[in-house]
């Protein structure tokens, strides 16, 4: 098969877990990286390195482990920069997650300041976003007396721009959008929506949870002024995201949490603020997360994004194939690989997505059943549930042949078939 | 893992035949709940009267267990006064979360005992509870009704 990374077999030594065998002594088939990746040993290894040798506070011991610590957690931060094609180290700030990151944007935009959002102006999202990127802008709509407006869908799942100029006027002061789609798996043209809301003077927020792990991203080109992505889904560990931003937007944004680290001084009349990232870092980071996302970005680095990229097409281009060959499938979203992402939600008639992945879970093959946080665009779509396969760099064709083989026996089990 | 512990025939055929299904009047109190975390939902309504249930309909959209659940729900609470409905209810609810340590009783359960599978999959046990809950929210509710209309005809 064209475009699988060489040496597959290699690169899945990297990662134990997929040596794991489940209940019933079956192998472990994962097709649930759009939920969270999976970790290769270098990430692991890093970590417990830190945790063994180099622990300490950052930016605030003044120790020998203080500088080793705070070295490793700044050379994560080069390295996301550079994963991302940042101009600026100073333009990553560590978060939490994308949650996070997102809320951080949405809470600061609510609060005195350049690009304050108020009464009459109007926030742009879409109708696949994950909650993570709607629940964030509705709250700051409805606190700010602002309005919030959603791009629809076309039938074939893709972003419907044809009102492009009506959807993004004078009075728009945010677009917020996701790059790829958690659901729909759908590519979105993010340089051209951008491009309208500059013109307009709007500023855009992009939602890369599940562009940054199979994409190469570059995020002047991208078009974004700030953009967010987690660190699990990039092959690193839980509790770290990325919020990258403008350096002049960032210095437009007041600070998020206060405490300590986000300052420069601080008296009881009032504070002063640290200047980007530290500005919005309060309080002690996920040290050891940033340093084993710092060994995730190197590892995907290494693969080269742009050959991860080639082979999540090639997966997810058989995927679509097999599928197709599953009676009473349905697949939503775009059904041409090239147009996305590898995560492939279905429906499967007369059997509920509760039930398929019961059954699939029953022979080792791990995918997510429900709503994927994305509930309005279930609703477009008129479907209540799904079920999503998403398959990651270490995918095979043999795996996707296991999922295709299970779907058939979910159908003869609730006696389809 | 053994599927058929969880999916056995009584809990496929209910699925596939559910009981007392759609939304029908009179009720007293409708109800609508939903599982957050997988988007499955009911609707729900109570009739009451001289404290017996005298219906449960219903429209669920859900998985096997969820809508199998709810159809033998509505077959054991139906026609039973309501203290001894709440009762089949502590019972079901006892059996769904002991973990699958919990011998069913028949006698109080009949079909609900083929839920007892479920009880070991903690993943699941939120399905077979959606449409108890949500029938011992509206009963409570179309009881508390029941007893304000008699204390104001009374009055």
């Amino acid at each position: 098969m064209d475009g699988l990374l060489p040496d597959l077999e290699l690169i899945r030594k990297d990662f134990p877990i997929l040596q794991r065998t489940l209940a019933g002594g079956h192998p472990l088939v994962y097709l649930d990286s759009a939920n969270t990746s999976q970790k290769p040993q270098v990430v692991i290894d890093t970590m417990v390195d830190h945790l063994e040798r180099h622990n300490a506070n950052v930016a605030r011991a003044m120790h020998q482990l203080g500088a080793e610590s705070s070295e490793a957690f700044e050379a994560a931060r080069d390295k996301v920069a550079s994963f991302i094609k940042a101009p600026s180290r100073d333009e990553v700030v560590f978060t939490k997650n994308a949650s996070e990151a997102l809320n951080l944007v949405a809470n600061t935009l609510a609060w005195k300041g350049p690009l304050q959002v108020g009464e009459g102006d109007e926030v742009v999202i879409t109708e696949m976003e994950h909650h993570s990127n709607i629940v964030p802008w509705q709250l700051l709509t409805e606190r700010t007396g602002a309005t919030l407006r959603w791009f629809g869908l076309t039938d074939d799942g893709h972003l419907d721009t044809s009102n492009i100029d009506d959807m993004i006027t004078e009075r728009t002061k945010v677009v917020s959008l996701t790059w790829v789609s958690n659901m729909l798996g759908t590519v979105n043209p993010v340089a051209e929506i951008a491009r309208r809301a500059h013109e307009v003077g709007a500023i855009v927020v992009v939602d890369a949870s599940q562009a940054a792990p199979q994409l190469p991203v570059d995020v002047v080109a991208s078009g974004a002024d700030l953009l967010a992505f987690t660190g699990h889904k990039v092959v690193g560990p839980t509790g770290i995201g990325v919020l990258w931003g403008k350096r002049e937007v960032l210095d437009q944004l007041p600070p998020f949490l206060g405490g300590g680290e986000m300052i420069e001084t601080v008296t009881m009349a009032r504070s002063t603020y640290a200047g980007i990232p530290h500005k919005f870092e309060a309080g002690t980071p996920p040290i050891v997360e940033a340093v084993g996302l710092g060994a995730a970005v190197d590892y995907l680095s290494h693969l080269g994004m742009e050959n991860v990229h080639a082979h999540e097409q090639a997966i997810t281009a058989y995927a679509l194939e097999g599928l197709a060959t599953v009676p009473g499938l349905t697949v939503l979203g775009p059904l041409d690989a090239t147009q996305r992402g590898g995560a492939v939600a279905f429906e499967l008639e007369g059997v509920h997505p509760h039930d398929v992945a019961q059954v699939l879970d029953s022979r080792g093959i791990a995918v997510r059943a429900g709503h994927h946080c994305a509930k309005p665009a279930h609703a477009r779509f008129g479907v209540q549930s799904s079920t999503r396969a998403s398959s990651y760099l270490y995918t095979t064709p043999a795996e996707i042949d296991a999922l295709v083989e299970g779907l058939e026996y979910a159908r003869s089990y609730f006696k389809l078939a | 893992m053994d599927l058929d512990a969880l999916y056995q025939e009584i809990i496929l055929d209910h699925y596939k035949n559910p009981h007392h299904a759609g939304l029908r009047d009179p009720f007293e109190a409708e109800v609508h709940h939903v599982n957050p975390t997988c988007g499955d939902e009911v609707t729900l309504r109570v009739h009451v009267s001289d404290g017996v249930v005298q219906d449960v309909s219903y429209d669920a959209l859900g998985c096997s267990i969820s809508q199998a659940s709810a159809s033998v729900m509505t077959d054991l609470v139906i026609g039973k006064p309501v203290a001894e409905a709440m009762g089949i209810h502590e019972t079901f609810l006892a059996l769904m979360q002991g973990r699958g340590q919990v011998e069913p009783d028949e006698e109080v359960l009949e079909d609900g005992i083929a839920f007892a599978g479920v009880a070991r999959f903690p993943a699941r046990v939120k399905c077979a509870l959606l449409s108890w809950m949500a029938w011992k929210d509206a009963t409570a509710q179309a009881v508390g009704d029941d007893i304000t209309t008699k204390e104001t005809s009374n009055g």
